[in-house]
């Protein structure tokens, strides 16, 4: 495992910037999520470091060497493919045993069956090592794919959204798999998602993309609580946050400037009303099972929120809508604190 | 209920019967004309040209002692001089007075076939995967105009550039010679197996070899591990359509190759000349000339079969 290091890294294919004067160092043993919407060049940032594009400026540093150079077999990354992970005509042992088979390795067959048993018990799959990779769930595919790259002892993990095509109970279990496994071997990670629970719960730190730039890099919790512009406060939040002009809710202090206030749940307080002051009505509530979806106008403005499932409140209802400590942002979508 | 391209409808049980009607009655009619060429081989000759064509008739060897002997006619007085015959074919020659004197030049001319056929496809085959490869996966300048000038190569008719190519084999000294053959039908055949293999080439995801590289493979080692066995099924009908190419091609053939490194196709119409129309030698060499392309295709079947059921794994 070795630290990673993107300095001003550029990939232009084209007139379009992929990327764009990146500039992120993934720390010896960290987990990195990067967090952008499709073409905001996750996938193009992960090729760069494994060495699949070649950058058109700036530098990349494994663990102290510059690799900018270098062909992908030389740079000892590891890569989780947003698609088609498997070789289809390999069984699912010589699919994990290929990267070790390498001319790069050369292991000796004892060490190559040992290493691949242990990685396949590691990732639930060794009762099915013997099949064809053809013959396997999407769930099972992944599993492998995920082994695959865990067999080898690389400088860093590059996983792109590998849990994106499975059904909910399989990501969730596959999310916490891979969570343990990264603290057992203390392996460095970069991950993709589009998932926000992914990224919340299994990130050290989490990267904010958008049309090539990072945006802001943090932990979940400051990526959360403190986003530096509005793209950012809207990657996060579900409901998604909601974004009103001043003045439209009753909110202590507004600073100058704010063009833009930006409310998620925690930021709204509802109160039932009498008639006379009520500034908000109820429209309907979604029942989403374990959430209730709040959907509320004011003004003509929609607002979602959560509701709390014992306040009482009914599709219809006047409210008295708050704003408590939201976050405000200029004509330019940057945060002011 | 509606159904899509996609759908798999499994058909009745009488659209099954017909269908397969269909394709037996079309299978049959394409068979007679093989079927009556491996018939006539076995006839005599007189049994050959008879009128009405006799469909049952007593099967002798003789069409393929002639193909593979050569004869002279002798007097009576000496065929009896001799001992016994040597084995069936003496023993058919002498009834129609003659003597065996040598081996006739089927075996070597279809030998010929034999190394011109396969050896071009091997390379045809070779070279066109290499440069399918490339046009799949490099940015080739000029990639289009390039392919299109590949595929141009094949439009003219052979018989339009045969003088050329024999003025200019003869001053390379590669007329009849399997080597100036190979090369000849290899140039003709390449264009074919680089647009075939493309198509192939490019169904494959090139992040197969992507992962291969990753896992510390070189480009080549990656192109052998991982888009070689995938690209098999392409290969194969590759293969199959440039060895038939090569094994039924007549007009150069005739025009550069006379003796050393002639091959079949011109050598079978030369037996009718070998004393009167000695049709059951000439079905009897076409039998055996259709002998390895049938094999061959036979061998193949599982790869050319395999493409239907080989998909892409996505995850
Ligand atoms: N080989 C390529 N040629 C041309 N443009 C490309 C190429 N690869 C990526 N791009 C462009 O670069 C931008 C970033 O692509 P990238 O694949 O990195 O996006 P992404 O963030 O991974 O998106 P997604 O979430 O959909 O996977 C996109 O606009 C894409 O069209
Ligand atoms: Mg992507």
């Amino acid at each position: 495992m070795a630290e990673v290091r993107l300095e001003s890294v550029t990939r232009r294919f084209g007139d379009a910037v992929a990327v764009d004067h990146v500039d992120l160092v993934i720390a010896d043993g960290e987990f990195v999520v990067l967090l952008g919407p499709t073409g905001a060049g996750k996938t193009t940032t992960l090729r760069l470091i494994a060495g699949l594009e070649k950058p058109d400026g700036g530098r990349i540093v494994i663990g102290g060497e510059d690799v900018s150079d270098c062909a992908p077999s030389e740079r000892d990354v590891a890569f989780v493919f947003q698609q088609y992970s498997l070789y289809p005509h390999l069984t699912v042992f010589e699919n994990l045993a290929f990267p070790l088979k390498s001319p790069a390795r050369r292991m000796p067959k004892d060490e190559i069956a040992a290493r691949v048993n242990k990685v396949a018990a590691m990732v639930r799959i060794d009762h099915k090592l013997a099949n064809r990779s053809t013959a396997l769930s999407g769930g099972e595919m992944q599993r492998v794919a995920i082994g695959r790259a865990l067999v080898r002892d690389p400088s860093i993990f590059l996983m792109d959204e590998p849990l994106s095509s499975l059904d909910a109970k399989l990501r969730a279990e596959l999310r916490v798999e891979l969570k343990r496994i990264q603290n057992e071997i203390g392996a460095t990670l970069l991950y993709v998602t589009h998932d926000q629970v992914e990224a919340m719960t299994m990130a050290d730190r989490i990267g904010i993309l958008a049309e090539g730039k990072l945006l802001q890099i943090g932990t979940p919790r400051e990526i959360y609580t403190d986003p530096v512009n509005l793209h950012v406060a809207a990657r996060l939040g579900h409901p998604h946050i909601n974004l009103l002009k001043p003045g439209l809710l009753p909110c202590e202090s507004v600073p100058g400037g704010a063009r833009t206030i930006g409310a998620r749940t925690e930021h709204l307080e509802i109160r039932p009303s009498a008639k006379n002051d009520a500034n908000a009505r109820v429209d309907w509530i979604e029942h989403l099972g374990d959430q209730n979806h709040l959907h509320i106008s004011s003004e003509g403005e929609k607002i979602i929120t959560l509701a709390d499932p014992y306040a009482g409140i009914n599709p219809g209802d006047a409210i008295s809508l708050s704003l408590k400590n939201p976050l405000f942002f200029d004509e330019n979508g940057h945060r002011i604190t | 209920m509606s159904t899509t391209a996609h759908s798999v409808v499994s058909p009745g049980r009488l659209s099954k019967s017909i269908a397969g009607a269909v394709v037996i009655i079309y299978a049959l009619v394409t068979m007679i004309p093989l079927a009556w060429i491996l018939l006539t081989s076995f006839k005599s000759p007189p049994d050959s040209i008879s009128y009405p064509p006799k469909v049952i008739f007593e099967p002798t060897a003789e069409g393929y002692c002639n193909l593979f002997t050569t004869r002279s006619r002798q007097t009576d007085e000496y065929i009896e001089s001799l001992g016994p015959p040597q084995g069936i074919c003496d023993e058919i020659t002498r009834k129609r007075n003659m003597v065996i004197v040598g081996e006739s030049n089927y075996w070597p001319r279809f030998m010929n076939s034999l190394i011109i056929g396969f050896g071009s496809t091997v390379l045809a085959v070779f070279l066109g995967t290499l440069a399918a490869y490339g046009f799949s996966r490099f940015r080739v300048p000029l990639a289009d105009d390039l392919l299109f000038f590949i595929l141009s190569t094949r439009m003219m008719p052979p018989i339009a550039v045969a003088i050329p190519i024999y003025l200019m084999y003869r001053e390379l000294g590669l007329s009849d010679t399997a080597m100036g053959m190979i090369l000849l039908y290899t140039a003709v055949n390449v264009s074919l197996a680089v647009w075939l293999l493309k198509g192939f080439i490019d169904e494959i995801p090139r992040e197969y070899e992507e992962a291969a590289m990753i896992d510390g493979y070189s480009r080549m080692q990656a192109f052998f591990k991982v888009v070689l066995p995938q690209a098999t099924t392409g290969i194969a009908a590759t293969a199959i359509f440039c060895l038939i190419f090569a094994w039924n091609e007549y007009a150069f053939a005739v025009l550069l190759t006379s003796g050393e490194a002639q091959t079949a196709p011109p050598f079978i119409p030369t037996i009718i000349g070998e004393g009167g129309q000695d049709w059951p030698a000439v079905a009897a060499g076409t039998t055996i000339f259709l002998v390895p392309i049938l094999v061959f295709t036979i061998l193949l079947r599982k790869q050319l079969l395999r493409g239907i059921t080989f998909g892409a794994v996505r995850k």
